[in-house]
């Protein structure tokens, strides 16, 4: 009797999990393995090359191309915003988490840009970028006229300079190449979207969740304000700056090709390319389907090893 | 008369008291107004832009001298952006009601139901959810040659109706429900499709709005998958529009500003209209299982 009742539930739970689990299956478990064996072949989607199997052959190329460095690099510096990105979140979740009046209005303002980010928001800060017409350089100038400074305003999204002085062609470090840039500029962009959204929303939630007592067991012990944020808040604070960390890195390996297909077209000389823009040139532009799975397994391993970190190290409850 | 009550507000206002109350928190109202200035001024400059003609975008003056709602008009008539619309919301809508259904199911097999080997399966799924985009991306891309679903509404559907987020979202909610509920209905006779739909689906609605309008907006703004998979004009969706209005109509600020504004209407009235269940399935997603 039990192991029929058993057997009915079983079934009945097949059936609903059928539809879901054959789209998995059609359109994420299949095409996994298949990237996996492509990766291994030169397939190539004009059919100009007879189509091979060729081992390793494409990770060993991958290995010596110039440009998969560059483009790696690239995808390593426009993530240098996220710790300023991160903790402006929290900045802005603590001025949110006073119970002050109109808090509503602001955490709205400050959401706005990235629930609305997109296409359209690209858009409109390639205008704003705009080095001869744009509001942004044209405050620049007048600010430089009225200080009589003689400066000249940055080219932004039509300059390779950057700030850490990188190199177009190698992956080294010039002095010349020293300014402000294209992939600033896409920094300083990511920064104004993420700074107010979710990982703000989310410091928001663990601040209500800091247990009062501490405070006042704190302010009681003499602590001013900076000591018991660094003691009590911090701390407690812990486990959701490391989920953020790690969400913020997953996707920042992952990240770039909109803006780069919207604003630059991965220029100036291919220095806003990152890693999956590379990947789109290579499969939709170039055809090379082999190559380009190739190079989105090695970002595939890259976020695999990052969420080992966070399946080990990761708080087990981060409960809200 | 309550003598206390009249006398609590007769108490007049302290000046010195208020002042001290409020300078308290003076600067942080100053620091919040000035983020939210950051936060909101390109947007200004956006709907003020979108005003303008075109001479004017390039000059400094915040307010366009004279107002041109016309330049609204004018998107409409160079560009099939009605048609854009359409297509946007067409597709998410569909994307949304899918993945809704799909997810429900699932996450009610994985919360409610008791069977051998859901929680290796579940977990399995839990995994799925580190796959980026990017790997899945071309093969698919090479299954809709195959299938001929290039150039359709059904390419831009089909592979998107399906979520592993979606089932751990409704699964988080529907854990969260009593299990006698199930039980007392099993024993009044229900199947398991009347006890899911009749029951559990009304219960999880929070949670079913929630992923809604996560998908909706996600598919809304969707760029990388209609870009590669749409040709013809008539199929393309905001996002993609947007693109090709920028690229091909040169440098016509005012009129791209005025389709942008446009663009992230929706999104702010869905917005303004969902925050509660937005910020709760945010905090929600991030627990893990």
């Amino acid at each position: 009797m039990k192991g029929r009742a058993q057997r009915t539930e079983l079934l009945s739970a097949l059936g609903f999990l059928l539809p879901n689990f054959l789209g998995f299956v059609i359109f994420t478990a299949g095409p996994v393995l298949f990237s996996l064996g492509v990766s291994f072949s030169n397939w190539n989607l004009q059919q100009t090359i007879p189509f091979q199997w060729i081992g390793f052959g494409n990770f060993v190329e991958l290995f010596h191309d110039p440009q998969f460095w560059l483009y790696f690099a690239n995808t390593g510096y426009l993530m240098l915003g996220m710790p300023v990105a991160i903790a402006g979140s929290l900045f802005m979740a603590i001025l949110l988490s006073q119970r002050l009046r109109g808090i509503v209005v602001y955490r709205t303002l400050f959401y706005l840009p990235s629930f609305t980010s997109g296409v359209a928001l690209m858009i409109l800060w390639k205008a704003l970028y705009n080095p001869d017409f744009g509001p942004i350089n044209a405050m620049i100038n007048g600010v430089t006229h009225a200080l009589h400074l003689k400066a000249t305003a940055p080219q932004w999204l039509l300059a390779t300079k950057n700030l850490l002085g990188l190199d177009v062609e190698q992956v080294r470090m010039v002095s010349k190449q020293f300014g402000l840039g294209a992939r600033d500029a896409l920094i300083l962009m990511g920064v104004w979207i993420a700074i107010g959204g979710n990982n703000m929303l989310l410091y928001l939630a663990a601040l209500t969740n800091v247990p009062q007592e501490l405070h006042e067991a704190a302010s009681l012990d003499g602590a001013g304000k900076w000591a018991s944020f660094r003691n009590v808040t911090w701390p407690q604070l812990a486990p959701t700056t490391f989920f953020i960390v790690v969400m913020s890195f997953i996707g920042g390996l992952q990240g770039g090709f909109d803006q780069a297909r919207v604003m630059t077209a991965g220029g100036p000389a291919g220095t806003t390319t990152t890693l999956s823009y590379y990947i789109y040139t290579k499969a939709f532009e170039e055809f090379q389907i082999g190559y380009a799975s190739a190079i989105s397994w090695i970002l595939f391993a890259m976020i695999f090893v990052m969420t080992l970190v966070n399946w080990k190290y990761g708080s087990k409850e981060l409960n809200y | 008369m309550d003598s206390r009550l009249s006398q609590s507000t007769q108490k007049p206002f302290n000046v010195v008291a208020w002042w001290r109350g409020s300078s308290r928190y003076a600067v942080s109202y100053l620091l919040l107004t000035l983020l939210a200035l950051v936060s909101f001024a390109p947007f200004l400059w956006m709907v003020l832009a979108s005003f303008k003609p075109l001479e004017e975008v390039e000059r400094l003056n915040p307010f366009p001298t004279v107002w041109h709602p016309e330049n609204y008009v004018k998107v409409f008539k160079q560009i099939p952006f009605a048609r854009y619309y359409f297509n946007s919301v067409f597709t998410a809508a569909w994307v949304t009601f899918l993945q809704c259904l799909t997810s429900a199911m699932a996450a009610y097999a994985f919360a409610r139901l008791k069977w051998k080997g859901r929680d290796v399966v579940f977990r399995l799924y839990l995994a799925t959810l580190m796959i980026p985009g990017v790997v899945t991306m071309i093969p698919n891309y090479a299954l809709m040659v195959k299938l001929h679903l290039l150039d359709s509404y059904q390419g831009l559907i089909v592979p998107s109706a399906f979520s592993a987020f979606g089932t751990f979202l409704l699964r988080q909610f529907m854990l969260t429900l009593p299990p006698s509920l199930d039980e007392a209905a099993a024993i009044d006779g229900g199947s398991p499709w009347q006890i899911f739909w009749d029951l559990i689906l009304p219960l999880a609605r929070p949670g079913l709005i929630t992923l809604a309008i996560f998908t909706f907006m996600g598919n809304y703004g969707s760029f990388f998958w209609p870009l590669v998979l749409i040709k013809s004009e008539h199929l393309r969706t905001l996002p993609i529009g947007m693109l090709f209005f920028d690229t091909n109509y040169g440098r016509q600020t005012n009129l791209i500003m005025a389709a942008s504004v446009m663009n992230i209407i929706p999104l702010i009235i869905l917005f303004v209209t969902s925050q509660k269940f937005l910020v709760r399935g945010i905090q929600l997603g991030a627990v893990k299982g």
